[in-house]
């Protein structure tokens, strides 16, 4: 089992609590998280990304507890073993293509994927050199998703990654995300509320607010 | 890829901010490396040509005066003194040894002194090449005048009066060159020297046209020369035999002679003081321009801080660890702070190059725009603790941003 979460709550306020539905993952396997906006979707990737600790439950990554893990052990485990996507490429503007990719083995002390094969994957291997402000919408969010892959994590999470996209751009970067990931054999969950990608991923859940305690 | 490049990139990215910081910065510190070069080097150069003079003593007016002319000379002497007096002087048993000069000549406006070799000897002078003076109208050149006027042993040119450039020449008698002295880095570098009855025979020849019966072979070597009653000097430079001449002389001579004795210690300390308000006035600005060039990091790296959050955000969430934002925040400051310093140095030494290059004369000739001093790196340490103090705050911010909150807002 790759992913398993169980009786997550979570609380921005001392009496409101999200409570979250559990649920696994396999490797290789992909996954939706379904829900209304401001319904904690975001919430709840971020948690399994370890940007945010949950109030009580647990969440098991590849057999190990990340909630008990302290915040730069967090880190460097999210470097190496979790992608991220999300809604914006968020690419960094000074560097080029390259060196956004390159960064990543950086920081997560891995041994990293090639910059250039990942793009050629990703059909962008001529944008290898370029500045980032000279790319497109659609192009830099295939960035972001080759930024993402660059260290073979074991689990991707993206968030609302077609949002901002045409149709055209929205299937190309669906089917890459899924096809990458079974490549890798990476699970992949993504947050949305996008139809476009629910025709493509069968397995979901539904995140629900409770109206409060 | 590693955090030095990373923050390289930042900095190259806002080409127009960056440069201005680092402007700031090095105008400020150039600033400062200029007046300490030149004070270092002024001091040292004031305090190796008076050392071993306990006072000098001339014709009345302004003491500092005295001391620019006699010891330095750079000022226009105050007058001339009787011999008879000169004489009665170094009989005086609280003086050790008496240096006297005749002055007031010049050639393309170096000074020419009449002297004796207990000058040369003081100095300690080296020949590059030939020896001291014999006889009248043969000359010693000092090395920075040697180097440009491009005389050598043999050459002879004529003199002028007064001793600035452009005065009427005595043209009836040309000085030969039978010295060179080495470069020694104090006074003797930029004089002419010769035989006291040198300067005398020139003004005899041209006031009275050959009248005077002189020998022209000898002059006086050491001591002063003898001369009748008519005859004078400008200078003495004088030694105390023990520390009661110090309380006893200068009064003794200011009171009972028609001379005024100054000591050049007390005059240079003097002349500093009065100088020291124009330094420190640089100095403020100098630190003006550092505190502004400070906080102009200081504000450089906050707004681009909150451009950058979700950049910082991105880096936390591909693995980079708090310390290491910090790090990036604290090497951009830093990094900045660097270039500014060593912009500011070479400035300072360029600025100080031009300075001397326009005005090349009197005591600034001695002044090196080249050289170093240790205390230059206390300016890199200085340039990095207002790197440090500029990039902290920033840098702990960084080190707070929750990535959470920024990459979910969209």
């Amino acid at each position: 089992m790759l992913l398993e979460a169980k009786n997550l709550e979570f609380s921005y306020e001392e009496n409101q609590k999200i409570e979250f539905p559990d649920f696994e993952l396999e490797s290789g396997e992909s996954l939706l998280i379904l829900g209304k906006s401001g319904s904690g979707k975001t919430t709840l990737l971020n948690m399994l990304a370890g940007l945010l600790k949950p109030k009580s439950g647990e969440i098991s990554i590849d057999g190990k507890d990340i909630i008990g893990f302290s915040q730069k052990q967090m880190d460097q485990f999210r470097g190496k073993h979790i992608g991220l996507i999300f809604q914006k490429p968020h690419l960094l503007a000074p560097l080029s293509v390259k060196e956004n990719l390159e960064v990543v083995p950086f920081f997560g002390k891995t041994q990293g994927e090639s910059p250039a094969r990942i793009l050629e994957e990703l059909d962008i291997k001529n944008k290898v050199n370029s500045k980032v402000r000279t790319l497109s919408e659609g192009e830099a969010q295939r960035v972001s998703i080759a930024r993402a892959l660059m260290n073979k994590p074991k689990l991707i999470l993206a968030d609302e990654p077609t949002s901002s996209l045409d149709d055209e751009n929205a299937e190309r970067v669906i089917k890459l995300l899924k096809d990458q990931a079974q490549r890798i054999g990476a699970g992949l969950i993504i947050v949305t509320h996008d139809q476009r990608i629910k025709n493509h991923v069968s397995k979901f859940i539904e995140v629900k607010k409770n109206e409060s305690v | 890829m590693n955090l030095f490049k990373i923050s390289r990139k930042y900095l190259y990215f806002k080409p127009l901010s960056t440069g201005l910081n680092i402007l700031l910065l090095s105008f400020g510190l150039a600033i400062i490396t200029m007046l300490l070069l030149v004070r270092d080097q002024f001091e040292t150069v004031v305090s190796k040509d008076a050392e071993g003079i306990d006072l000098v003593v001339g014709a009345k007016g302004s003491p500092l005066q005295l001391i620019l002319s006699g010891v330095y000379h750079v000022d226009f002497p105050t007058g001339n003194i009787p011999i008879k007096e000169a004489v009665g002087l170094q009989r005086n048993r609280l003086v050790k040894a008496v240096l006297p000069m005749a002055l007031g000549d010049n050639y393309k406006g170096n000074r020419i002194v009449g002297t004796n070799h207990d000058y040369l000897d003081f100095y300690e002078v080296q020949y590059q090449e030939g020896e001291s003076w014999t006889e009248a109208f043969q000359v010693v050149v000092g090395a920075e005048v040697a180097a440009k006027e491009g005389l050598k042993v043999g050459d002879s040119f004529e003199s002028s009066h007064g001793i600035s450039e452009g005065s009427h020449s005595h043209d009836e008698h040309s000085l030969v060159v039978v010295g060179v002295l080495e470069p020694s880095g104090k006074v003797i570098d930029r004089l002419i020297l010769t035989s006291i009855e040198t300067v005398w025979y020139s003004h005899d020849e041209e006031g009275e046209d050959g009248q005077h019966n002189h020998d022209h072979g000898e002059v006086t070597l050491n001591g002063i020369p003898d001369g009748d009653e008519s005859r004078e000097l400008t200078t003495l430079l004088l030694q105390f035999r023990n520390p009661m001449a110090a309380v006893q002389l200068p009064r003794f001579i200011n009171s009972r002679t028609s001379m005024q004795a100054a000591s050049p210690t007390f005059e240079m300390a003097r002349l500093f003081e009065l100088l020291g308000v124009g330094i420190k006035l640089l100095q403020g600005l100098a630190f003006a321009l550092i505190v502004i060039a400070g906080l102009g990091i200081f504000i450089a790296l906050y707004n681009s801080l909150k451009e950058r959050k979700y950049d910082l955000a991105v880096l936390r969430s591909i693995g980079a660890t708090r310390f290491q934002l910090l790090q990036l925040i604290l090497i951009e400051g830093i990094t900045l702070t660097w270039i500014g310093a060593l912009l500011g140095l070479a400035l300072g030494h360029v600025f100080l190059f031009i300075l001397l290059k326009s005005t090349d004369q009197g005591l600034a000739a001695s002044i090196q725009a080249w050289t170093f001093l240790p205390e230059e790196l206390w300016i890199l340490l200085y340039a990095t603790g207002v790197g440090l103090f500029a990039s902290i705050i920033p840098a702990v911010t960084a080190y707070q941003t929750s990535i959470a909150k920024q990459l979910t807002k969209s």
